[in-house]
């Protein structure tokens, strides 16, 4: 269902996973959106207008109407565009508390680890991180088992709420694999979640806003070097 | 089958939990029953490890036999699972949107910072201070002069918020910071609250409150090699990564 020019406005930074998640969500709904590139280091008004609770990206502005923080506009995307596309959370009560318990689990235990890896200062600290991440990954692979029943995604047959959260982060991901020489989606370690992250990265809703592994270095190289 | 809506609902949770009394405040505006069953955090139950493997936390809802775990997690799902009374969200998909942003808010904001206004002293103290101001005169912007923070109707983000008041006492105890004169459009939102049944039988005395941050106080002067003690392993029920940022 296309939106009227200018009903949809999505404020964002292309290198951000949170933005990302907004993005798969409204192509997955195939809601159209303008799409505003935030300049990086400098915030626009129009976002510290629409955000001046945390100033972040993303901002989604529905008939310039803000809402913010990344899943809680996956989850108003979902609702907001009921009848397009296929459901990003599943209708039952009991599997929504568990695909929302998961993406919590993402955000509170994963990323930190993940990111724990690219700041790490000494060897030790980064093994540490690896090692934690390595455990989340683990209970991501098992949460995967019981909530795909089978199927392709997180979702079942269609990509859905934990397979944004978790996708999300899939570009950063690969750049904090080859900076830091190993692979954190492993198909020894949690061979289903390496076959998931392929297929994700691949969805039609996905390949176009997912950044390219090599920008995202360059961008890592710049913050680094700021 | 269920015999009746109410079969089997179990709360795993702590007396002075505020996210605790989420989950109890939620299930009594929803009018249904369920069994309490207060964990002994330095002991806890197969029961609790078993629901709540990951973080092993309370509070978990236990709904025939299926656990629900995090607390606004566990409101929604009471709210979803009973939808044909007592709306806890609003019916319009923007205004759930903003209710989840503001409980999402008070989850960020408000535990962490409280708990720095009894853990910390001196300057640590004075900015911890500051920062909860801050966040209280945020949320008292939220309210405004509506009723409740939905508008006429009690809702997430009163749920989310409403059991730290009963942490006032213990905030100007120990920080000497009134909450009631930081924020005096709260007070008359605070009393509305309590005035239902759901909310004044689930909250606990604030003195009560008082002993137990006094008593956890205490446990924390006992530190070993100048680190703050982490309570968490008495009280258990709170979110672990935030207590992280300014232990030890």
């Amino acid at each position: 269902m296309a939106a009227a020019a200018g009903e949809v406005r999505l404020i964002g930074g292309w290198p951000s996973p949170f933005v990302l998640r907004a993005r798969v969500a409204l192509n997955l709904k195939g809601v159209e959106y303008e799409f505003l590139q935030e300049k990086f280091g400098e915030k626009s008004e129009l976002l510290l207008r629409s955000n001046p609770v945390y100033k972040k990206v993303p901002v989604l502005l529905h008939h310039d109407k803000p809402v913010c923080e990344s899943m809680i506009i996956v989850e108003y995307v979902d609702a907001a565009w009921a009848k397009s596309g296929q459901a990003i959370l599943p209708a039952d009560p009991y599997e929504r508390a568990l695909h929302r318990f998961w993406a919590v689990y993402i955000d509170d235990k994963w990323f930190p680890s993940m990111f724990g890896i690219a700041k790490a200062q000494t060897e030790e600290a980064k093994a540490e991180s690896v090692e934690q991440a390595w455990a989340a990954l683990k209970l991501l692979e098992e949460a995967f088992e019981k909530l795909s029943k089978g199927k392709a995604f997180f979702g079942g047959g269609t990509i859905g709420y934990v397979d944004i959260a978790l996708g999300a982060y899939l570009g950063w991901a690969k750049v904090i694999e080859q900076m830091a020489g190993l692979k954190l989606f492993d198909e020894e370690k949690t061979p289903l979640l390496a076959v998931w992250a392929e297929r994700f990265c691949a969805h039609e809703a996905v390949k176009e806003v997912m950044p390219e592994t090599e920008k995202l270095m360059e961008f890592a190289k710049m913050l680094r070097g700021k | 089958m269920a015999e009746g809506e109410n079969k089997g609902l179990v709360l795993l949770d702590f007396w002075v939990s505020p996210f605790g009394q989420r989950c109890r405040i939620a299930l009594a505006e929803k009018g249904v029953e369920y069994e309490y069953r207060e964990e002994n955090l330095r002991d806890k139950s197969p029961l609790l490890l078993k629901s709540n493997p990951v973080h092993k936390k309370i509070p978990v809802l236990i709904h025939d036999g299926k656990p629900v775990c995090e607390s606004l997690i566990i409101v929604q799902y009471i709210d979803e699972a009973w939808p044909d009374r007592a709306p806890l969200l609003p019916a319009d998909s923007y205004a759930r949107a903003q209710a989840r942003f503001w409980a999402d808010l008070v989850d960020k904001k408000m535990y962490e910072s409280g708990t720095k206004l009894w853990k910390l002293k001196g300057e640590a103290q004075e900015e911890a201070k500051k920062e909860f101001i801050e966040i209280l005169k945020l949320l008292e912007g939220e309210l405004g002069d509506k009723k409740y923070f939905g508008g006429d109707t009690f809702g997430l983000v009163d749920i989310a918020l409403v059991p730290f008041t009963a942490w006032f006492y213990s905030y100007e105890a120990c920080a000497n910071l009134s909450a009631e004169k930081e924020a005096p459009k709260l007070v008359p939102w605070v009393k509305r609250c309590r005035e239902r049944e759901s909310v004044s039988k689930s909250l606990p005395d604030p003195l009560k409150v008082y002993e137990f941050v006094c008593f956890l106080k205490k446990l924390c002067s006992w530190h070993v090699n100048g680190h703050l003690c982490r309570p968490e392993y008495i009280v258990g029920g709170f979110r672990h990564g935030r207590l992280t940022s300014f232990v030890g």
